[in-house]
């Protein structure tokens, strides 16, 4: 069933640059209005009938400019910003900003705040892997996991717009803690959620992991090696899917997350299927670290002690954390002013599209489709 | 005057003739307008139902405002999609960009001119009907083709190239298929499947209305014929109509997050609909060659195992008792319907529909009736339950990618429609009555 060209490597496929018979090659441009791009990514095909000889991906359409505004932003101001770069992840986008700052002032976060954001976190991945698992079906041709995800996905967005009012660009940590206290009711919610999520998991992977069609869409499409995922400096579930057992959440403990047992999932074949496999069980190792962190979540003070005005000393910092989507890392120059020197973001997406190139060439256009919803890019933060 | 109407009445005279068979223009024309006119309504009414139960499939509740439940929604389409700007890209070939939608409609309504409602319920009854159907129905594939080529465009002539490999390599395994049904007219089994050698004659048939008549003298749909034949070459053919149809999981052609629209991308207003109308139309086409096939078309279930008159009189009067019952699901709705004033005019025509379907159900208790509209309510219903699956198979089912479609279509279909065929030939040669009985 499977198809020889799939599972060539890159050296091999200089072979098909060529399209058959001599034909004329047909150049397609997919997006930035398109159903299956995820936002406005353009992508330039060239094809041979069906057959993708090569791509060129197009971004920049939703620039906003971040990195700049930054620059003119106290730290405190430019907290809220780093939502609307992944936004269907913003909890963790915060997360990794203020993590960064805390370092740059050499605070740390009391015990409560810590448990609150790492139960934050984990819901936020919950929610942007629904999202991806969604809208990927939905690209696959399945067109109903799509509802099923958002119906539970907006048990998290209650949960959020509970604890601070708002749902999508939540803006829920402050630096050096979190300005919320939890709601009456926050702990037992959120353990009504995980016992309400866990049979759904389930219920997504009856419909889809021993689909026939499913199947044989998603396997052997958009390989990619771990050397491969290496070199282009992919992260997150596409390198795990790869077989590298890279975890930021483990390799370089952040928050505290080291207070947690979960494994990391890895898969086989770096193919799309891998990749499912992969941030399904991502989906259920999360449970389990909110489960835990609710169970541990300590009393005391939720925020420390910052100053009113922050002016961390002259320096620069670097801090990355595990987004759903791969590594988000901050690299902050400060001048010791109010405002950062330079402000730079690491984006996930941004790095990891590099790979579609390398995963689509020999593939038909079809498998374009699905590999762009397998890397679970979001435009905001490629583009940022 | 009188001989105007002598040749009107005339008809009403004959046994068990279709109109195109006893040489009566003007019924044939009547037959023509009714099985127009029906089709256009269950079209509409087959969009409404595939928007709620896939709505309800999907944790929603599909269209709610226009009307009670959203049963005006299709009508209010209809008449955004007339009003709506007709425009022709600047580069499409005009000629070719306006006939196609016109092929594609006139294939798809063209065929039903031989579908069997009932052994009169047909415009006429051709000798080579299946061979019609299945001839016409292809036609369709050229609009298709001058659609996608006439825009000028990249996605459609993409979508319009994969749709017509695709409809030309399922109509051999279909082909295939319908042959195994078709040499069952004229093979009898013995013993287990039922048939015990009783029918008609050794000659085959063709024609729609004979192929449900053989059925009905060997006392066997030929689905359960030659068990388990029958049903895989039923099978088969399931399969290839969906992808003949170009629906989901085979909705490759259209599939929207890949090609946008396939090939009716650059297609808008009223040309689009004629799309959509043609493709919803192929689709009951394509379900009443399964039923007349292999379900027994206008039969009722069980005709031998429960047959004789109380059995008779009992199914006679499942027609009424389903009317009945959607009146009463209206009803019931109508009763639940909020109280506030905004929703009097809803509570009201949910009740008015009600009301409508009630009436039916009550007319068709009437013997008169319900002798003439029995026949039309099965095969209808036969229908119903095909589209249901089409509607189930798109809400379950990923789509196929191009080249799986394909091995899909040549690798399994036509070897199994083949394997079929020659058993089915076998079968019905070695269960021969003459060759056990002498």
């Amino acid at each position: 069933m499977t198809d020889p060209n799939t599972t060539l490597s890159p050296l091999e496929l200089e072979h098909h640059d060529k399209t058959y018979l001599d034909a004329n090659e047909l150049i397609i441009n997919m997006g930035p209005q398109h159903p299956a791009t995820h936002g406005v990514l353009r992508v330039i095909l060239r094809l041979d009938g069906e057959k993708v000889l090569g791509l060129e991906c197009v971004i920049g359409y939703l620039h906003r400019g971040v990195e700049k505004i930054g620059e003119h932003r106290t730290y405190t101001m430019f907290n809220p910003y780093v939502d609307r770069m992944d936004y269907v992840a913003a909890v963790s986008n915060g997360l990794g900003y203020c993590e960064t700052v805390e370092k740059l002032l050499n605070v740390e976060a009391p015990p409560r705040a810590q448990h609150v954001r790492v139960i934050l976190t984990e819901l936020n991945r919950l929610a942007s892997h629904q999202l991806w698992l969604g809208t990927h079906a939905l690209d696959i041709g399945a067109i109903t996991p799509l509802f099923y995800t958002f119906r539970d996905r907006e048990e998290i967005l209650k949960i959020y717009e509970k604890y601070c009012g708002a749902r999508l660009t939540t803006h829920a940590f402050r630096i050096g803690g979190l300005q919320y206290e939890t709601y009456t009711g926050f702990e037992k919610e959120v353990k009504n959620f995980l016992t309400f999520f866990r049979p759904k998991i389930d219920e997504y992977e009856e419909l889809l992991t021993t689909n026939r069609i499913w199947v044989e869409r998603t396997k052997n499409v958009g390989n990619i090696s771990a050397e491969d995922c290496i070199a282009l400096g992919v992260t997150g579930p596409v390198l795990r899917a790869s077989g590298v057992k890279w975890d930021l959440r483990k390799a370089q403990p952040y928050c505290c997350y080291k207070n947690f047992d979960f494994e990391i999932p890895i898969g086989e074949n770096g193919d799309t299927y891998d990749r499912y496999l992969v941030r399904m069980a991502e989906m259920r190792q999360s449970v389990r670290i909110i489960e835990q962190a609710v169970d541990a979540l300590p009393e005391g003070p939720i925020m420390a002690k910052v100053p009113k005005v922050m002016k961390p000393a002259a320096g620069e910092v670097y801090h990355s954390i595990e987004a759903p989507k791969g590594e988000l890392g901050y690299f902050i120059v400060s001048d010791g002013s109010t405002q950062p020197y330079r402000l730079r973001v690491r984006p996930p997406s941004f790095v990891n599209l590099q790979a579609l190139d390398a995963m689509c060439r020999g593939q038909l256009v079809a498998d374009v489709i699905a590999v762009i919803g397998t890397l679970d890019i979001v435009l905001g933060e490629v583009d940022r | 005057m009188h001989e105007i109407i002598e040749y009107i009445s005339s008809y009403l005279r004959t046994e068990g003739l279709t109109p195109g068979a006893a040489g009566n223009m003007f019924w044939a024309l009547v037959y023509i307008m009714l099985v127009f006119g029906g089709l256009s309504v269950a079209v509409i009414a087959m969009n409404w139902l595939e928007r709620k139960i896939l709505a309800h499939m999907q944790v929603r509740l599909g269209p709610m405002r226009v009307g009670p439940h959203g049963l005006l929604q299709p009508i209010a389409d209809a008449i955004k999609l007339l009003l709506k700007e007709d425009i022709m890209p600047a580069e499409a070939d005009g000629f070719v960009f306006w006939i196609a939608p016109l092929i594609v409609v006139l294939a798809a309504f063209t065929v039903f001119v031989v579908v069997p409602f009932g052994p009169t319920h047909a415009v006429t009854d051709m000798n080579i009907g299946i061979l019609f159907m299945l001839g016409v129905s292809s036609l369709s594939v050229l609009g298709i083709v001058m659609a996608g080529w006439a825009s000028n465009s990249h996605y459609p002539l993409i979508g319009a190239l994969r749709s017509s490999a695709q409809m030309v390599s399922y109509e051999v395994a279909m082909g295939l298929a319908v042959v195994s049904a078709i040499l069952m007219t004229s093979l009898h089994g013995l013993g287990l499947y039922g048939v015990g050698g009783a029918g008609s004659g050794d000659t085959g048939t063709l024609s729609m209305i004979g192929i449900v008549q053989a059925q009905q003298e060997q006392g066997v749909w030929f689905l359960f014929k030659f068990f388990p034949l029958g049903l895989v070459a039923f099978f088969i053919f399931a399969v290839a109509m969906v992808a003949e149809t170009n629906r989901a999981p085979f909705d490759l052609a259209e599939a929207e997050s890949e090609l946008t629209a396939g090939f009716h991308t650059e297609y808008s207003g009223f040309r689009w609909s004629l799309f959509f109308l043609a493709e919803y139309s192929a689709m009951i086409a394509v379900s009443s060659i399964a039923v007349t096939l292999w379900l027994g078309g206008w039969l009722r279930p069980f005709p031998n195992l429960l047959s004789g008159t109380p059995w008779d009189q009992i199914f006679s009067f499942v027609p009424g008792v389903t009317f009945l019952f959607f009146a009463a699901i209206c009803f019931y709705n109508t009763v639940r319907m909020p109280k506030h004033p905004l929703f009097r005019v809803q509570t009201i025509g949910l009740a008015g529909f009600g009301v409508v379907l009630g009436l039916i159900g009550l007319v068709l208790f009437v013997p008169a009736v319900s002798v003439r509209a029995q026949d039309i309510f099965w095969f209808s219903a036969k229908v119903a339950g095909f589209m249901y699956l089409y509607i189930w198979y798109r809400g379950t089912f990923p789509r196929y990618r191009f080249d799986q479609l394909m091995q899909m279509g040549w690798k399994v279909l036509l070897p199994m429609g083949l394997g079929v065929l020659i058993l089915t030939a076998s079968a019905g040669l070695l269960l021969q009555p003459q060759i056990w009985h002498r």
